[in-house]
Parts: C-alpha cells; sequence; structure tokens
C-alpha cells in the first residue's frame, strides 16, 4: 500500500543524451527504515540519490512521499517536505563559520527565513541560537563554533556535512558516503553518531565501508551497471554470490 | 519588394559578419571559460590600424586585410601573456573583469591614437560597384562579405571537425580536463585560442569598416550585439552561432529599415524570447 | 538598535556640518559621492551579498532619474511624489527584467544585465520627445516639499545625507537578517542553500528587485542634484563605473562601496583636470585591484590592522620575555 510507505519508488530511470545511468528502480522504503545502498563505482548509486532529493528529474518512473507524487516536486520543496541529503564531497558555505552554517539550516526549519528587517542575533532570536548550541553540544563540535568552515580538517567538514543533513530535523536522511576519505578513528566516531538517531527518523545510506553499511542497515539495496542486483537482509546479501563477485571481480576500494 | 530584396542581402552580410565576430568571442568563452568583454576593443583596433594603413602607408584595403589582424593578434597574445596567464587562479569572474578593465583602457587609447572623428575606409576598388539581378542594384561589397562570412564559416567547421587541433578544441569545449589528461599543452591551447579569437574579431573589425564606420565606442555596440548572439545560440557550437547572427542579422536591418525607434527592443525581445523557450540558446548545451 | 540610532545621529550631525565647513565646489563633490555611494550600495546587494554581477545596473540609476526629471517636469515636483514615483517605476522594470535574468547565472548573467540596460539605454536614446535623447532632460524644476523648496546646493545635500543615512542603516540591517544570512549563502553555495529547503530563486528574485529599487532611488536624487540628465547616465560605462567602484571599495561590505564611490569620484576630479583619458586611469586602477586587492580597500584595511595586532602581539611577548 502507498499511503504506508515513507517513499515509493516505482520504476525510474535516468538517461543522459544515449546513456542510461539508471535503468528501472522500484523499492518501497518504511517509515524508520535504515537501508544501505551498495554497488560499485559507476553502478548510479548518487544519481540515484540526485533523482530522490530532486537535484535531477527521472527520464521515467515515480516517486511517491507517503501517498504524495513527488516526481516532479523541485528539490527545495522536498527538502522543505523533510527528505535531507548530505553530499558524497563536502558542499558547505566554506567562508562562513560553523555556526552560520548550522544557523541557516536552523532559520528555515523555525519558519524565519523570509525574515528581513532584523538583525539574526542571538538577542532577537533566542530559540534559534539555543537549538543550534544545542546541537553543536551533542556533537561535541562546540569548541568549533566560530571557526571558518574552509579551516576545519576534513574530518570535521565531514562531520558538519551530516549535521547540517539531521539540523534540518528530516524524516528521511539520504547520507552519501558519510565516511568517505576518514581516518578509522573518525569513521568510528561517526558510526556510533549514526547509530544514536532516533529510529523514527528514516535513513538510507551509500557507503563504501561495508562494515559500517552492514551493522548499521536493516536492509541492504545493491545496485550494479544502474540496475537491482539485489534486495535483502544484510546477512542475506553478505552470502551472496553475485554481491561478492562485484566487490572482489572489480576489485573496487573506493 | 525590391526592397526587401536588397535589405535581406544587407541582412545576411550584417548577419555574416556578427559571425565572424561572435565566433571569436564564443571560442575564448568556451575554451578559456573567460567572457571576454576586450573582444569589441580588438575589434575597433583593427578597424582603426586598417583605417591607418589604407590612408597613410598604402591605399590597399587587402593588405589592410592583412596585417591589422596580425597586428591585433600580437596584442591580443601579449594581453593573454601578461594578464590572463598570471591570473587563471583567480577564478573566471576575476579574469571577467580584468577584461572589463582593459576594454576600459583600449577605450581611451583609441581617441588618443586616432582622434574622435568618425572615420570610414573606402571599398577596393574591385567591390566598389554593384551589380544588377532581377533588375535591381546591389552593392557587389555585400556579396564580398557574405563570401567571406561563408567561408569562414566553412573554415572553422573544416577546422574543428576534420584537424586535430578541431579536436582539442571540441574536447576543450566540452571538457577541459581531458584535453589536460591528453596530454596536451593546456597553456599554448589557451594561449592559441586567444590570439584566434582576437584575429577573428580583427577581421571583423576591417571587413565592417566600409560598411560601419569608424568612431569611438564602437566596440562596445558590437560586443553588446555580439553577446547577445552568443546567448542566443548558446555555447559552444559554431552551427548555434551562425543561425543566431543570421537570425540577428536579419531582425536587426529590418526593424533598422521598418521601425528604428524600436530596433534595438527588438533585438532584445527577441532574446528574452529564446531564454524562456530555450534557456542553453537555440543549439547550445548547458552552460553550468 | 539603540547603538545604530546613536550612531546615524553622530554621524548625520557631523556630516550635517559640512556646508558650513565645505565650499560650494566641494559640498557639491560630497553630494556625489553619497549620490553614488547609495547607488553602489545597491549594486553591493547583487554583486557582494547574492554573488550575482551584474553590468547593467545603470538601467535603475537612469529609470529613477528619468522617471524623477519626467515627474516633475510634467506632473509635480514634490520631492515626495517624484522620489516615490521613481522607486516604483524602477520596482516594476526590476521586476520585468529579473524575471528573465533570473533564469540563468555567472556569465549569462552578466551578459544578459548588460543587454537588457543597454536596451533602456537605446530606448531612452531614440524616445526623443519623451525624454529629449541625446540632448537630456533639462529644466527639470526644483524639489518641493510642503511648500519648501530645494532651491541651492545645501538643501539638496540635505535631503542626498538623509537618504544616504537611512538607506545605509535599512540594507545594513537587511544584510544582517536571516533573508539576507541566505543571500550569502547563495553566494557562498546555491547548491547546499537550495538542498537546505530555500527557494533560492525567489531570494535572488527579491535582490534583485530590491537592488533595482534603491539603484532607482540614488538616480532619483542625481536629479535633484544636477536639474539635468544625459543618457549618458544609463549607458553601459555607468555601470561599468559602479561596478568598479563596489568591487575597488570592497564588495560584501557595507563600507566598501561607500569608500570605492568616494575613491573614484575624488580621484576623477583630480585626475580630470590633467588629462582627459579618465577612462585608461580607472581601467588601470581597477585592474590593479582585481590581482592584487580583490577584497577591495576595506580588505586592505583588514590586512593592515591584523599586521598591527600581530606586530603588536609580537612587540608584547618580546618585553614579556625581556622582563623575565
Amino acid at each position: 500500500m502507498v499511503e504506508d510507505k515513507i517513499l515509493t519508488i516505482s520504476g525510474i530511470g535516468k538517461s543522459f543524451g544515449g546513456l542510461t545511468i539508471l535503468k528501472d528502480i522500484s523499492l518501497e522504503v518504511e517509515k524508520g527504515e535504515r537501508i544501505g545502498i551498495i554497488g560499485p563505482n559507476g553502478a548510479g548509486k548518487t544519481t540515484f540519490f540526485n533523482l530522490l532529493v530532486g537535484d535531477i528529474k527521472p527520464t521515467h518512473g515515480k516517486i511517491f512521499h507517503y501517498n504524495k507524487n513527488i516526481t516532479k516536486q523541485p528539490n527545495y520543496l522536498r527538502a522543505q517536505n523533510g527528505i535531507a541529503r548530505t553530499f558524497q564531497k563536502n558542499n558547505l558555505l566554506n567562508e562562513l563559520s560553523v555556526l552560520e552554517n548550522l544557523l541557516l539550516v536552523l532559520q528555515r526549519r523555525q519558519g524565519y527565513g523570509h525574515k528581513w528587517f532584523n538583525r539574526r542575533e542571538e538577542k532577537q532570536y533566542p530559540d534559534l541560537y539555543l537549538k543550534a548550541y544545542e546541537l553543536l553540544e551533542t556533537w561535541g563540535l562546540s569548541h568549533r563554533r566560530e571557526v571558518i568552515v574552509k579551516s576545519l580538517s576534513y574530518g570535521e567538514q565531514r562531520q558538519i556535512e551530516i549535521l547540517l543533513g539531521i539540523a534540518s530535523d528530516p524524516s528521511i536522511l539520504l547520507l552519501d558516503e558519510p565516511t568517505a576519505g576518514m581516518s578509522q578513528s573518525e569513521t568510528n566516531y561517526i558510526v556510533k553518531l549514526l547509530y544514536g538517531l532516533p529510529r523514527e527518523l528514516t535513513l538510507m545510506v551509500i557507503e563504501h565501508d561495508l562494515d559500517v553499511v552492514f551493522g548499521l542497515a536493516d536492509r541492504m539495496v545493491v545496485l550494479n551497471d544502474g540496475e537491482v542486483l539485489t534486495v535483502g537482509e544484510p546477512d542475506t546479501v553478505r552470502k551472496d554470490e553475485r554481491v561478492n563477485k562485484i566487490y572482489i571481480g572489480t576489485g573496487d576500494e573506493d | 519588394m525590391e526592397l526587401i530584396g536588397a535589405q535581406l542581402v544587407n541582412a545576411v552580410a550584417y548577419g555574416l559578419l556578427l559571425f565572424i565576430i561572435t565566433c571569436g568571442l564564443t571560442l575564448v568563452f568556451g575554451i578559456l571559460g573567460v567572457l571576454n568583454l576586450a573582444h569589441g576593443s580588438f575589434y575597433m583596433f583593427s578597424a582603426y590600424i586598417a583605417y591607418s594603413i589604407t590612408e597613410t602607408y598604402t591605399q590597399s584595403f587587402w593588405l589592410a586585410l592583412f596585417v591589422a589582424p596580425m597586428v591585433v593578434g600580437l596584442i591580443a597574445l601579449v594581453v593573454e601573456i601578461t594578464l590572463l596567464r598570471p591570473t587563471y587562479h583567480l577564478g573566471q569572474l576575476s579574469q571577467v573583469l580584468l577584461t572589463f578593465g582593459l576594454a576600459y583602457i583600449f577605450n581611451d587609447i583609441a581617441p588618443v591614437i586616432w582622434g574622435s572623428d568618425v572615420l570610414s575606409i573606402k571599398v577596393p576598388s574591385v567591390l566598389s560597384g554593384s551589380v544588377t539581378i532581377f533588375e535591381q542594384k546591389f552593392p557587389v561589397y555585400r556579396f564580398a562579405v557574405i563570401g567571406i562570412g561563408i567561408a569562414i564559416a566553412i573554415l572553422l567547421w573544416m577546422v574543428q571537425n576534420k584537424t586535430k587541433w578541431g579536436a582539442i578544441i571540441r574536447a576543450g569545449l566540452s571538457d577541459k580536463e581531458m584535453v589536460s589528461a591528453l596530454g596536451i599543452n593546456i597553456k599554448l591551447v589557451f594561449t592559441s585560442v586567444f590570439i584566434i579569437g582576437g584575429v577573428l574579431a580583427a577581421f571583423g573589425g576591417v571587413v565592417a569598416a566600409p560598411i560601419l564606420g569608424i568612431y569611438p565606442s564602437m566596440e562596445f555596440q558590437t560586443l553588446i550585439l555580439a553577446l547577445v548572439v552568443l546567448v542566443i545560440g548558446g555555447l559552444g557550437s559554431v552551427a548555434g552561432t551562425l543561425v543566431a547572427s543570421l537570425l540577428v542579422g536579419i531582425v536587426e536591418t529590418f526593424s533598422r529599415f521598418l521601425a528604428p525607434e524600436i530596433s534595438m527592443f527588438l533585438i532584445f525581445g527577441l532574446m528574452a524570447v529564446i531564454l524562456v523557450l530555450k534557456p542553453n540558446g537555440l543549439l547550445g548545451k548547458k552552460v553550468v | 538598535m539603540k547603538t545604530i540610532v546613536f550612531k546615524l545621529v553622530t554621524v548625520f550631525v557631523l556630516l550635517g556640518l559640512a556646508p558650513l565647513v565645505l565650499s560650494l565646489f566641494h559640498l557639491n563633490l560630497l553630494s556625489e559621492i553619497l549620490i553614488l555611494a547609495i547607488f553602489a550600495l545597491s549594486l553591493n546587494i547583487l554583486v557582494g551579498f547574492t554573488g550575482l554581477v551584474s553590468l547593467g545596473h545603470a538601467a535603475f540609476f537612469g529609470i529613477g532619474a528619468y522617471t524623477a526629471g519626467l515627474v516633475s517636469l510634467n506632473l509635480s515636483n514634490n520631492l515626495l511624489v517624484s522620489m516615490g514615483a521613481s522607486i516604483i517605476v524602477s520596482i516594476i522594470t526590476a521586476a520585468i527584467i529579473g524575471a528573465f535574468c533570473m533564469r540563468v547565472s555567472g556569465f549569462y548573467f552578466l551578459m544578459l544585465t548588460l543587454a537588457f540596460s543597454q536596451m533602456i539605454y537605446s530606448f531612452i536614446y531614440q524616445s526623443t520627445n519623451i525624454t529629449g535623447g541625446s540632448n537630456g532632460l533639462s529644466g527639470i524644476p526644483n524639489a518641493v516639499l510642503s511648500g519648501f523648496e530645494f532651491s541651492n546646493a545645501v538643501y539638496v545635500f540635505y535631503i542626498v545625507l538623509l537618504v544616504f543615512l537611512a538607506t545605509y542603516a535599512i540594507l545594513g540591517i537587511i544584510v544582517k537578517s536571516p533573508f539576507g544570512q541566505v543571500l550569502i549563502g547563495i553566494r557562498e553555495n546555491e547548491l547546499r542553500v537550495k538542498a537546505t529547503g530555500y527557494n533560492t530563486s525567489v531570494y535572488k528574485y527579491v535582490a534583485f528587485v530590491l537592488a533595482g529599487a534603491f539603484g532607482g532611488l540614488s538616480g532619483s536624487l542625481y536629479t535633484y542634484f544636477n536639474g539635468f540628465i544625459a543618457p549618458s547616465d544609463v549607458y553601459w560605462t555607468m555601470s561599468g563605473n559602479v561596478l568598479i567602484m563596489v568591487l575597488i571599495g570592497g564588495s560584501g561590505t557595507m563600507l566598501g562601496p561607500v569608500l570605492g564611490a568616494a575613491l573614484f569620484v575624488i580621484l576623477e576630479t583630480v585626475v580630470s583636470s590633467y588629462t582627459d583619458s579618465w577612462m585608461l586611469i580607472v581601467g588601470s586602477v581597477f585592474i590593479i585591484f582585481v590581482i592584487f586587492f580583490p577584497k577591495g580597500i576595506v580588505g586592505i584595511g583588514q590586512s593592515l590592522m591584523r599586521l598591527a595586532k600581530k606586530r603588536k602581539l609580537k612587540y608584547d611577548a618580546k618585553r614579556k620575555s625581556k622582563a623575565a
């Protein structure tokens, strides 16, 4: 039933020019479910995310959010309706401080985005700043509050990337390789944070670190060559010969 | 009816003139990523240099047609090496601003050298007559311009599609990283393309001078029309530039003739409509 | 808020004393600086805060100036009527042009704004019976407000000063507001801001109209100041000049455009007493700034302050170590 699923993806595909990136992907996502998406480079994982958040439009197929057809909805509306994403490459406001990055997300969520005739400062918007401080505290970033993002370490920037996704209080969060390029200890830290996310938040995670994703996900989707190779529980997928073949066959590491 | 025929020849000649000039602009924009706002200045300088050559040194239009673009090519070379090459790290926007500063400078240098009077170049005697077709007189020079325009279009098409250089340029238009990945000296490509751009503008300047005249600040009229052609035609397509040039040439010529008050309005209106219908231009690719 | 009001009053009082100190020539220079500073501040909303480089902002200056002139000549020379009309016509024009320009970004935006401003220029230039064409619009009566006629340079200076301070205060608040922060976000990374759930097109559009409105306002002041409008005030060079003011002063700051306008006007006055080749000079200065001081005068000031701070820290440390 369409109504129960937070996301229903029905036969979507994407071609650029003559090149088909994704063919007929169908998937139903339950509320609160955690889905891991794996597959070799070029399998179409990021394109799949781009379609879900509306950065690009599918060549065919439909996407439903609950029972609402959002196939043609622009990306900012989907974000407003609770479909948030993080980017594979850090995509932050590099010249601004951590706090400013966070406030920009929070002010929209709290409905202040269009206020134009008072300064955004703590006196004017105490609740906004309080929320920001809280989040920074939880994420152990309080001491980095006033630092300009581009002067943070890569790992810290990666954390901010995920934090911004969560800060918008989404109902679905799409994480595109959250631990990409991180050291083992940084990865562990992020994984801990991801495990601590509220269970009602639906997660879809693209991840190359199979240990991370198998541990986190309730269900795995394996993409290969723009198609769903298999869908199943982590344990089943882990044993699937075809999946092993892809990963060992291509020697894919990153 | 007769008038329409005459205007049509004018329109096509004017359109092809715009084509020659805009091609240089679109090439530089496509490969270097720099919207060269001094492109019009190259055009103007060439016309003035051609004037000096035909008036002072020899009477030969043909010599001017050869020498003026050479001189401007040299100026382009100097500009690329001294101003653009050391500043690629500043980003494309800064470089556009640099060329804008250059346009200011060139705009003031021209009157210092050549004064502020309106000048003109005589059409070479071979082309100065007129021909009669269907009992109607047409100036030969317009046909010559059309011929030159078509020749350049064919030449560019040949270069782009049949030579190694063209392959590099096509690769550069779609994917700059690929060019450097191929082990091609990207600096050399940039410098060469910038010179070619300048030479095309200069060539247009000499050819246009007998028709449009030479006067201070002439470069901006032309630059703006070239920008309009660029927007309408879309980036990175010789064919798109050709179609857009002819379209703008026809609209400009006929509206000037029929409703001079609104001629510029029509051109920009045309541009606005095309932008709404086809944001990437008639035949262009998406510009990020 | 109180401190802002206090600052404004202080500046007003200080600058308000200018007519007592300055000669008429220098007072007029100051008025011109303030008018162009408003113009530059309006462009700065687009260029400095939203990251949209417009090369056609003179369109709004010209529309504001011509509207104020035409309304004064034909309808009413009441200050509020003509100024209000200028702002409204500018807003309408910006709303129309913006609808097209918002469809594109980057260089295309630059080209389109340039093209549209030239379109307005050619309209003004060719509509001889309305605008006076190449002769310009002259014989504009002095502005009047409830019986008081702004008949000399000192009175005009005070209107300009008032409007300037109001503009500076209003824009200063807007760029610091949540809305302004979204604009800054768009300048830094539009994709991210969109992914955050903002309809960035609407924000850019509002910024464009806002810039147009204040551009028109500065144009109307220019009419009261000059009593005459030439089509060259709408020409691309005017758009270029104001862009140069913003960038030389320091884009994305409030003080920068004001300093840029001041430097520009003073330099122009000094240089033009020696040579006609003013554009050559300003072009060269501009190129030097783009290459070596991309953050403008304000940026230079900030670097100097940082340097001084470092020196002082070093000096203090040395003294401490010596004392120890």
